[in-house]
C-alpha cells in the first residue's frame, strides 16, 4: 500500500504541477470502498488530497488535462485526453495535455501496457468530464437564476440561448469548485459525439513531424555528463578485473564506475565510461580491457536449446484447461494429427535505444526523465530501494520513442541512477544497438505440440494444444514456482470461441537463463501461429473450407463470429483467385483483444509474395479510428518482421544478431498493404488496440501461404523468397 | 579535439570535437538540434538521415571532417511552421506512431522528391528502403509521399 496519500494535500498538489492555485479541480477519489473509482474534487488548502486530479480549470480559462498513459506511439496522447474532453465539450486543441509522471496523486494506473489505456479508462475519465461539465453548468445556472436544462456547453462556454448570456469555464471555475460533485453524471449519448469514434488528429503529430517531440535520448540537463554502458556478451558471467587505463586516455573522458544491471530476478555486473560526451564515453567504453568469467555459459547456443525443448515436449506438463476425455476421445477416433510448432527468440529493438538521464540532487531527491512505459512503477521502486519518500523521486515522463514492453522494464533507469549518485552528477545512460540487441530482454522461443482428432464426419472430436516454453514469471521473479503453470505462457489457447467437445492443453516448464519479458501481444504472437496454423490442418484434413470450419467450431453467436464474417465479406473469400495465388485466414482473442485477418499471397519464383492483407479488430468501442488502423498497420509489420527475419539465436552463450545489419526488419519494399477494418458492434466488454492486431497475422500468411503451394510452415522465421 | 565550423540550416557553428566523431552527434550533443536521431549508429536505420548538399546521408557514419564547408541540412531546417509539403502530408495522413524514426524518414522523403517530383511506388521503395520503422508506418509514408508530391506540384 502507498502510505503517502495523507501526505498530499492540495498545496502539494500545486507545487508538483505547478498549477495556479484558483480553478476546479476534478479526478477520480483513490478511496476504494465502494471497488469503483468515484469522481471527486480538490477542496480546501491543506485537506487531504484524495483525488487523481484529471481536469483543472483555471480562472484565467487555461484547460489541463493529465494524461496518465505514457505515449509510446498507441496514441494515448489523443485518444486519454479525448475521453475527458468530449464531456466536456472542449476541442483538443484548447486543452493543454500534460503527461504525468508516476507521483501517488495520479493514480496506479500510471504505465502503458496490455493495450489497457482506454479500455481501463473509458467510462471512468468520461464520468470526470462530465461531472466537470455539470457543475460548470449548475454554476452558471445558479448565477442567472435560470434552470439547468436551459443551459448548453460549448467549446469551453456555458451558454444560455434565449437570453444570449454567455460566460467561459475560466469564469466559472471559482464557483464550480465550491459545488458538491453530482453523484451521477450524466454521460453524453454517443450518437452526440464530436471525438470519440472520430479520426481525430493527434496533437502529438505536428511534434513528431519536424524533430520537435523531446524524446528521453534528447533530455539535456545543466551539468549533464553521459554513460556507455559494458556488459558482458555472455549472459550470466561474473566480472573478474577490468583495465581502463585506455579508456581513461580517450579525450573527454571522466571516469569509469561499476554498476548493476538490474532486470526480472537477474542482477548483471557492469562497467561504465562516464564522459563529457557521448562519443567520448563510447570510445572510451570500446578500449575497456575487460576479463569476465562466464560460468559455462558460452557453452549455451540456440541449436542445443531447440533441441531441448523438443525433448521436453515428450513430457505430460501442468493442465492449463481440461474439456471432457482427451485421450480417450484421441485414442478412439478414426483420424488423428499431430503437428509440431517452433517459434524463435526475438528482440523488441525500438528504434529509440535505451536510455536515461537521472539526478540525484540535495535532501535525497532523485530526478528521472527517461522514455518509460511504467513512471508509477519508477517512483515506488527506486523509494524502495533508496529508503526515500515517493515524493523525493520525480519522473519527467518523455515520449518513447517505441516500446513494445521493452520500457516496462527500468534497468537503464537503475544503471542511470546508480551512476548519477556514484558521480554526483546528473548522468545519462544511453545504449548503443549493440547493447540493446545484444543483452535483451528478449521474447521468449515457444514451441507447441499439437494433438488433434476428427470423426468420421470430419467433426473436431479431440485437441490439444502443449505449450514447451521458458516462463516470463520464471524470469521476472526469484521465488518462481516451477510445479505452477505460468498462464502468461498459454495466453489464449483455451479461450478461443471454438467448442471442443474433448480438450487438454498443457504447459511444459524450460529453464531458461537469458532474460526474456513481454513483447508486444506477449506469448499470443507465438500461440496463436500454432493454433491457428493447426486449425488449418484440421480443416484440410476434414476436406472443409478452412472459414467454414472455423465458423462450424463457434456457438451460434460471438465475436470471433462476426470477426470471420466480416472478414470473408472484406475479403471477397469466396470469390476465386487467380492462378497460383493462395489465402489464409486465421484471428485470435486474448486478454488484449481480439483480431483477424485473411491474407493473399502469390507464387513468386521460388518463394511468395504477399499481396494483401485483411484485418478485421474487434473493440466493442472506439475512440480514434485512425490510430486504431495505424496500430493494427503497425502489429502486422511486427508480425511480418517475426516471422520472415532471422530473429535472435545464442552461439557460445552470446546473442548473434548485434545490430539491424543482421537482426534484420522488414522494410518499405516488403510490407504489403494492410486493409483495416473496425467493428464496433461487439459485447460489453471494450478491447484494446495495440496488441490484438499482431497474433493472427503469421498463421492467416502461412495459412494462405498452404493454400497457394501446399507448403505447411511450422517453423518460424521462415524465408519468404525460398518457400521449399 | 579540433575547431571545425558546420553550416547547419544555413547558419554557423563552431564545434570543438574529436575529429572522428560522427557528424550525427556534433548535431545532436553540440550544435545542440535534437531532432535528428541516432537509431544503429552503423547506417542501417535511417533515423539519422540530414541532407549534405542536398543529398540524403547517413549522419551517424560521417565523419564530421567529412561535412566541414558542406551544406547540412537538419529536419530543423526544412521548414519554419512545420509547412513543407512533406510535412503537410506527414500531418494529413497522420503518418508517425512514436515517431522516432520520423524525422529521418521525413529526410529521406524530402530528398526524393527535390529529385523526383512524382515519385512511383518503385522509386519510393528505392529511396525509402534504408529507413527502418520499429512501428510499422510504412502503407502511411507511401501515401503521404505520393500526397505531398500532389501537394508540391499543384
Ligand atoms: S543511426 Fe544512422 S542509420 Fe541508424
Ligand atoms: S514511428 Fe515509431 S519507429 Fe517509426
Amino acid at each position: 500500500m502507498d502510505n503517502t496519500i495523507s501526505t498530499l494535500n492540495r498545496r502539494n498538489f500545486l507545487r508538483i504541477t505547478s498549477l495556479a492555485s484558483a480553478g476546479l479541480f476534478i479526478g477520480l477519489s483513490l478511496k476504494k470502498e465502494t471497488g469503483m473509482a468515484q469522481v471527486a474534487k480538490i477542496t480546501g488548502d491543506e485537506g487531504s488530497l484524495d483525488l487523481t486530479p484529471f481536469v483543472h480549470i483555471g480562472t484565467d480559462g487555461t484547460i489541463t488535462l493529465f494524461n496518465p498513459r505514457p505515449e509510446m506511439g498507441q496514441g494515448t496522447f489523443q485518444s486519454i485526453p479525448a475521453l475527458i474532453a468530449e464531456e466536456l465539450e472542449v476541442s483538443l486543441d484548447k486543452v493543454n495535455i500534460r503527461q504525468t509522471g508516476g507521483q501517488i496523486i495520479f493514480g496506479r494506473g500510471q504505465s502503458a501496457g496490455g493495450s489497457a489505456s482506454v479500455r481501463t479508462d473509458y467510462f471512468p475519465l468520461r464520468k470526470v468530464g462530465a461531472s466537470a461539465r455539470e457543475m460548470l453548468l449548475t454554476a452558471a445556472s445558479q448565477q442567472w437564476n435560470v434552470p439547468l436544462e436551459q443551459c448548453n456547453a460549448d467549446e469551453g462556454m456555458i451558454y444560455h440561448k434565449s437570453s444570449g448570456r454567455s460566460l467561459s469555464y475560466g469564469e466559472l471555475a471559482q464557483a464550480a469548485s465550491k459545488l458538491p460533485i453530482p453523484s451521477d453524471p450524466k454521460l453524453k449519448d454517443p450518437k452526440d459525439f464530436r471525438i470519440l469514434g472520430k479520426p481525430s488528429p493527434r496533437p502529438d503529430i505536428p511534434l513528431k513531424s519536424s524533430g520537435r517531440a523531446v524524446f528521453g535520448i534528447d533530455v539535456d540537463v545543466p551539468g549533464m555528463v553521459y554513460a556507455s554502458v559494458a556488459h558482458s556478451p555472455v549472459f550470466g558471467a561474473k566480472l573478474v578485473k577490468y583495465d581502463d587505463s585506455d579508456a581513461k586516455k580517450v579525450k573527454g573522458v571522466l571516469s569509469v564506475e561499476t554498476c548493476d544491471r538490474k532486470i526480472g530476478k537477474y542482477t548483471y555486473p557492469a562497467i561504465a565510461v562516464i564522459a563529457e560526451n557521448y562519443w567520448a564515453a563510447y570510445k572510451g567504453r570500446e578500449a575497456l580491457k575487460i576479463q569476465w568469467d562466464d560460468q559455462g555459459n558460452e557453452k549455451f547456443n540456440t541449436e542445443e536449446y531447440t533441441q531441448k525443448l523438443r525433448d521436453l515436449s515428450k513430457t505430460e506438463g501442468l493442465v492449463d484447461k481440461e474439456v471432457g476425455n482427451f485421450e480417450q476421445a484421441y485414442q478412439a477416433a478414426p483420424v488423428r494429427i499431430d503437428a509440431f510448432y517452433e517459434t524463435p527468440v526475438v528482440s523488441h529493438s525500438p528504434i529509440e535505444p535505451m536510455n536515461c538521464v537521472a539526478s540525484w540532487t540535495e535532501g535525497n531527491k532523485l530526478e528521472i526523465w527517461a522514455s518509460t512505459q511504467v513512471p508509477r512503477s519508477i517512483v515506488t521502486s527506486f523509494s524502495k530501494e533508496y529508503g526515500i519518500p515517493e515524493d523525493n523521486v520525480t519522473v519527467h515522463t518523455q515520449y518513447s520513442g517505441g516500446a513494445f514492453g521493452r520500457r516496462l522494464q527500468n534497468d537503464f533507469v537503475i544503471e542511470a541512477a546508480q551512476l548519477s549518485k556514484k558521480t554526483g552528477k546528473p548522468v545519462k545512460v544511453l545504449w548503443s544497438r549493440e547493447d540493446d540487441t545484444e543483452q535483451g530482454p528478449f521474447r521468449p522461443m515457444t514451441f507447441s505440440a499439437m494433438k488433434g482428432a476428427l470423426s468420421a464426419q470430419g467433426e473436431v472430436v479431440a485437441f490439444q494444444h502443449k505449450v514447451i516454453s521458458p516462463s516470463l514469471h520464471d524470469s521476472g521473479d526469484p521465488n518462481f514456482d516451477p510445479s505452477r503453470i505460468d498462464r502468461s505462457m498459454t495466453e489464449g489457447i483455451s479461450d478461443q470461441a471454438y467448442v471442443f467437445p474433448n480438450m487438454k492443453n498443457l504447459y511444459v516448464h524450460a529453464d531458461f537463463h537469458v532474460p526474456i519479458s513481454a513483447w508486444r501481444a506477449v506469448t499470443s504472437t507465438t500461440l496463436a501461429f500454432a493454433h491457428e496454423c493447426f486449425i488449418d490442418e484440421l480443416a484440410v484434413k476434414a476436406g472443409k473450407d478452412p472459414l467454414d470450419f472455423r465458423l462450424g467450431l463457434i456457438d451460434a453467436k460471438s465475436d470471433t463470429r462476426n470477426v470471420l464474417m466480416k472478414l470473408r465479406e472484406v475479403s471477397q473469400w469466396d470469390k476465386p483467385l487467380p492462378e497460383g495465388w493462395g489465402r489464409g485466414v486465421a484471428q485470435y482473442e486474448f486478454f488484449a483483444g481480439l483480431a483477424g485477418y485473411v491474407v493473399e499471397v502469390s507464387k513468386a519464383g521460388s518463394g511468395i509474395h504477399i499481396e494483401k492483407a485483411y484485418a478485421v479488430i474487434d473493440l466493442g468501442t472506439m475512440v480514434n479510428p485512425d490510430t486504431v488502423r495505424g496500430q493494427v498497420e503497425g502489429a502486422a509489420t511486427m508480425a511480418l518482421t517475426a516471422a520472415i527475419k532471422s530473429g535472435i539465436t545464442f552461439k557460445n552463450g552470446e546473442t548473434v544478431q548485434k545490430n539491424f545489419n543482421t537482426n534484420q526488419l522488414v522494410r518499405i519494399h516488403e510490407m504489403p498493404s494492410v486493409e483495416v477494418t473496425i467493428l464496433t458492434n461487439g459485447g460489453p466488454r471494450i478491447k484494446g488496440v495495440g496488441e490484438p492486431g499482431l497474433p493472427s497475422f503469421a498463421p492467416a500468411l502461412c495459412n494462405a501461404i498452404f493454400s497457394a503451394t501446399g507448403t505447411r510452415i511450422r517453423r518460424l522465421p521462415f524465408d519468404i523468397n525460398h518457400i521449399a | 579535439m579540433a575547431a571545425f565550423t558546420l553550416t547547419v540550416n544555413n547558419k554557423e557553428y563552431q564545434v570543438d570535437v574529436d575529429p572522428e566523431m560522427p557528424l550525427l552527434w556534433a548535431i545532436r550533443d553540440f550544435v545542440g538540434l535534437k531532432g535528428t536521431k541516432f537509431g544503429c549508429g552503423i547506417a542501417q536505420c535511417g533515423a539519422c538521415t540530414v541532407h549534405l548538399e542536398g543529398s540524403p546521408v547517413r549522419s551517424c557514419r560521417l565523419p564530421v571532417t567529412a561535412a566541414v564547408g558542406k551544406k547540412i541540412t537538419t529536419i530543423e531546417g526544412i521548414s519554419q511552421n512545420v509547412d513543407h509539403a512533406v510535412q503537410k502530408a506527414w500531418i494529413e495522413l497522420q503518418v508517425p506512431q512514436c515517431g522516432y524514426c520520423q524525422s529521418g524518414q521525413i529526410m529521406s522523403a524530402v530528398a526524393l522528391l527535390n529529385k523526383k517530383p512524382k515519385p512511383t511506388d518503385q522509386d519510393i521503395d528505392a529511396a525509402m528502403r534504408g529507413n527502418l520503422c520499429r512501428c510499422g508506418t510504412y502503407q502511411r509514408i507511401r501515401k503521404a509521399i505520393h500526397r505531398a508530391s500532389e501537394i508540391m506540384n499543384s
